[in-house]
């Protein structure tokens, strides 16, 4: 090993952005050696955007600020290089597959950086070509990004920066935007690539889980700016550096520690696949066993009926199919279903965006085919997933406000509504803040008061955590578990397993344009044929209770949300 | 919901077989002639050679119907205004006044207003199918290659290519945004009064501005990452080469072109033809 130099080193690295008070980054002391696959964690703020900017070579040639430290790239001194230089050693495939995807072809895409190296034509398509196959997207490259899904485009950024042929791949976020069948598939080439074509592999991820269904060399915990943690998946999952620092361990093994197991490096707990069930069976046995059974709610009204419902833009493209449910007063329930499988257009016909082409919507129990998406919005509130695609005010208040203003209510009951509004999303105290100023998720909250104010009864909800770390995934899901508490039933278009089993007891599932599935949450995840055809995963949870080989695995995965449920209400 | 800029339909003819460089250039050269010529007989021949163009290219009516009937009330509108702004400007131009009815004083309907009204229709008629031909059968992956080899500097190339690619992206933001916006109780519709509907309106431009700058950083970051303006010159992965068929398309077009300035230099010492001075 001592032999090796180091293909990235840093050494006592800082970095502090012009526009920035303090410093991002803090004494980074990192090596990474040639081949190695590397997973950095972290939450959001924490500084590993910046540190894979660092590599990249983002900062310093794109983003300004100060360095000090050095930062070697195969023993070199890096601050001596360009960005054209670094982007042939090291690629990176970015976190929005579509936002960086510049060509109007997959074939033009991957060629992008040939076309800048004035490669010449013939030759270019031959590299193409290849790298193409490599990926899986030979068969593809006439296509339009408007064809493509997510995985798909995520392949062909990686097949544009392959055609370089990089020492160092880096993932930014590779799982952000994909839903949990796709991801694993991409964390699977990621992994035939390394194996295959020997790079070193850089993968910035929170969802710890889903990255680790393979093996990963070594799990880089950053927070604040500091590197807290530099161990083997074994080591981290047996401390308790992710919970000290608000990240989330693997679900199985909140589930052992639950059941009272201490993990430790020996039990291999870094992946369910390599855990030594032997050791836990007994405890976990005992767990399941002790536990009290699931009770059933007692269903309520019924809020939201859907009958037999059809929907297509053009007669070749059905969208929706003979759909129908029905939600009950103060569910919270998960629509889920593959890209493109008609859950966002489900929400439109219910908004009244678009009109059904036949069937019927009740909302409590009245037929509101004529209503307009004026009127259904007073009952109805549709919540964006990108938060800055809704906000419109520069303020806070004058947000909130507007829908009151546009249906002239009087001036002192704006105010009123509004000032309830935002004390329910505690943004309250910064009533008087411009937008700007706000984070993610607190715009997230901002177009959630400016719904609240006309006092929906339903809220819909477009992938309400997208893009989260942890912490803010539990804030905003615990806010709109608050939401529900106080009676209004929320809705939720997603495709986070973790959300819908551990927030939403009931899950509508799409596939297809046709309802496939109509159950609890639990029930769907643990019903492999189900998953596999709605692009989802059977919860860990279930493969831990059938790898010891627990009596009821569905069970046990409903008495791990019910324990968690009681905890919380303790808390 | 597929929403591109236009249609782009591959097809095996000539017209599509050419690279969409020389569709440009003779686009460029017929363009000139006839904006260049008064002269109504050599515009009508363009007409009839662009329809004839049209023809053999293949596009079906369906997809250029909508564009034909925006570019239609173009026209009567231009139409009818020039006349009523400027009933004489025929008289002006030909020298010559042949009343044919009248309608008020002011406005008398002469067989030279007629020539000249007549003329510039022709003018938008002959030249509008060579645009949209040149629109609807280049593959937009050429389009910023094509300007590219024709010495526009490849950065704005290839910021043309990027519009094409974006734009859907925009669009479908855009549809997004105004129904979340009617969800609050904005109204677009005509029932507002339109200044109402203005304000409203920028309640949907503020959010779309705001998504696409997010955007555009993602966007230049990548290409940033991929060494886009590492040199003074790029090559193109979907450059068409040039074939036969091209030289002989240029060729032809600039023959078109050459004729027309003959007429014009030789025969009607002129840009106007003027039928009425015998």
């Amino acid at each position: 090993m001592e032999t090796i130099t180091p293909i990235i080193s840093f050494r006592d690295f800082s970095f502090q952005y012009f526009s920035q008070s303090e410093p991002t980054l803090y004494n980074i002391n990192l090596d990474i050696y040639p081949g190695e696959k590397i997973l950095i964690v972290g939450p959001s703020g924490c500084g590993k955007s910046t540190l894979a900017h660092c590599i990249n070579g983002l900062i310093p040639f794109s983003y300004k600020g100060t360095i000090t430290g050095s930062l070697l790239i195969d023993g070199k001194d890096a601050s001596k290089d360009n960005l054209f230089d670094r982007s042939k050693r090291i690629g990176t495939v970015l976190q929005d597959s579509d936002g960086q995807f510049v060509g109007l072809t997959v074939g033009e895409d991957i060629a992008f950086s040939l076309e800048n190296d004035r490669i010449e034509q013939s030759a270019m398509k031959e590299t193409v070509q290849k790298v193409a196959d490599m990926v899986d997207m030979g068969t593809l490259l006439n296509s339009s990004p408007f064809e493509l899904s997510g995985g798909q485009k995520q392949r062909t950024a990686l097949a544009g920066v392959m055609v370089d042929d990089v020492e160092v791949l880096l993932f930014d976020e590779p799982l952000a935007n994909l839903d949990p069948l796709t991801g694993k598939t991409a964390i699977d080439l990621i992994d035939r690539i390394q194996k295959d074509y020997h790079k070193t592999i850089l993968i910035i991820e929170h969802r710890l889980e889903d990255v680790l269904y393979r093996h990963v060399d070594r799990i880089i915990v950053i927070s604040d700016g500091r590197i807290v943690s530099d161990s083997t998946p074994d080591e981290l999952i047996s401390s308790d550096t992710l919970q000290k620092l608000g990240n989330r361990e693997p679900l199985y093994a909140t589930a052992l520690k639950y059941a009272g197991v201490t993990l430790t490096p020996d039990l291999h707990p870094g992946y369910l696949e390599t855990l030594d069930v032997d050791k836990i069976r007994e405890p976990l046995t005992e767990w399941h066993t002790s536990r009290p059974p699931h009770e059933e709610k007692v269903p309520g009204n019924i809020i939201l009926s859907v009958q037999n419902l059809y929907f297509q833009y053009t007669s070749k493209r059905k969208i929706l199919q003979d759909i129908s449910f029905d939600i009950q007063r103060g569910e919270m329930v998960s629509i889920v279903g593959t890209n493109g499988a008609g859950k966002s257009t489900l929400a439109k016909v219910l908004c009244g965006f678009v009109k059904e082409d036949s069937g019927s919507v009740y909302f409590n129990g009245e037929n509101i085919k004529d209503w307009t998406i004026k009127e259904r919005s007073l009952k109805i509130g549709y919540v964006m997933q990108n938060p800055n695609q809704m906000i419109s005010k520069a303020m806070i208040y004058d947000e909130v406000a507007l829908g009151l203003q546009i249906r002239k209510y009087p001036e002192d009951e704006i105010r009123q509504k509004v000032e309830h509004a935002l004390k329910i999303c505690g943004l309250y105290p910064m009533r008087n803040w411009p937008i700007s100023a706000l984070s993610f998720g607190q715009k997230k909250r901002v177009t959630i008061a400016s719904m609240l104010v006309m006092d929906p009864e339903i809220l819909i909800l477009d992938e309400p955590t997208a893009g989260q770390d942890y912490r803010h995934y539990t804030d905003i899901m615990e806010f709109l578990r608050g939401l529900n508490r106080q009676g209004i039933t929320i809705i939720m278009i997603t495709h986070d397993m973790h959300l819908m089993l551990e927030y939403t007891p009931h899950a509508i599932v799409i596939a297809g344009g046709k309802k496939i599935g109509d159950d609890s949450s639990v029930a769907v995840l643990t019903n492999a044929s189900l998953a596999e055809r709605a692009n989802l995963k059977l919860t860990s949870l279930y493969e831990l209770a059938t790898r010891v080989g627990l009596s009821d695995p569905q069970g046990f995965v409903q008495q791990f949300i019910d324990y968690e449920e009681a905890n919380r209400h303790e808390v | 919901m597929k929403s591109k800029l236009f249609d782009y339909v591959e097809r095996d003819n000539f017209v599509f077989n050419l690279s969409g460089m020389t569709k440009l250039v003779c686009f460029l050269i017929l363009t000139f002639t006839v904006m260049f010529s008064y002269d109504a007989r050599v515009i009508i021949f363009v007409l009839i050679f662009s329809f004839w163009i049209l023809h053999v290219s293949e596009i079906r009516f369906s997809q250029i119907k909508v564009m034909l009937y925006y570019v239609m009330i173009f026209l009567a509108i231009n139409f009818v205004l020039t006349f009523l702004f400027s009933p004489k400007y025929g008289v002006e131009i030909y020298g010559t006044e042949h009343d044919l009815f009248s309608i008020t004083d002011r406005y008398t309907v002469t067989a030279e207003q007629l020539l000249y009204q007549g003329t510039k229709v022709l003018k938008y008629l002959s030249v509008i199918p060579l645009g949209m031909m040149f629109l609807l059968t280049t593959n937009p992956s050429e389009f910023a290659a094509s300007l590219s080899s024709i010495g526009v500097p490849y950065k704005a190339s290839f910021a043309v290519a990027l519009t094409l690619r974006y734009f859907p992206d925009m669009i479908r933001d855009y549809n997004d945004i105004a129904l979340a916006q009617q969800a609050r109780g904005l109204d677009l519709s005509r029932k507002e009064k339109l200044g109402t509907r203005i304000k409203n309106i920028m309640n949907i431009f503020v959010p779309l501005v705001f998504s696409s700058l997010d955007r555009v950083e993602i966007v230049s970051n990548a290409m940033d990452l991929r060494g886009f303006g590492k040199h003074k010159k790029r090559t193109w992965y979907s450059f068409k080469p040039l074939h036969k068929g091209d030289a002989a398309a240029i060729i032809v077009s600039g023959v078109i072109l050459l004729i027309s300035l003959a007429v014009t230099l030789f025969i009607n010492h002129g840009r106007f033809w003027n039928p009425f001075l015998h």
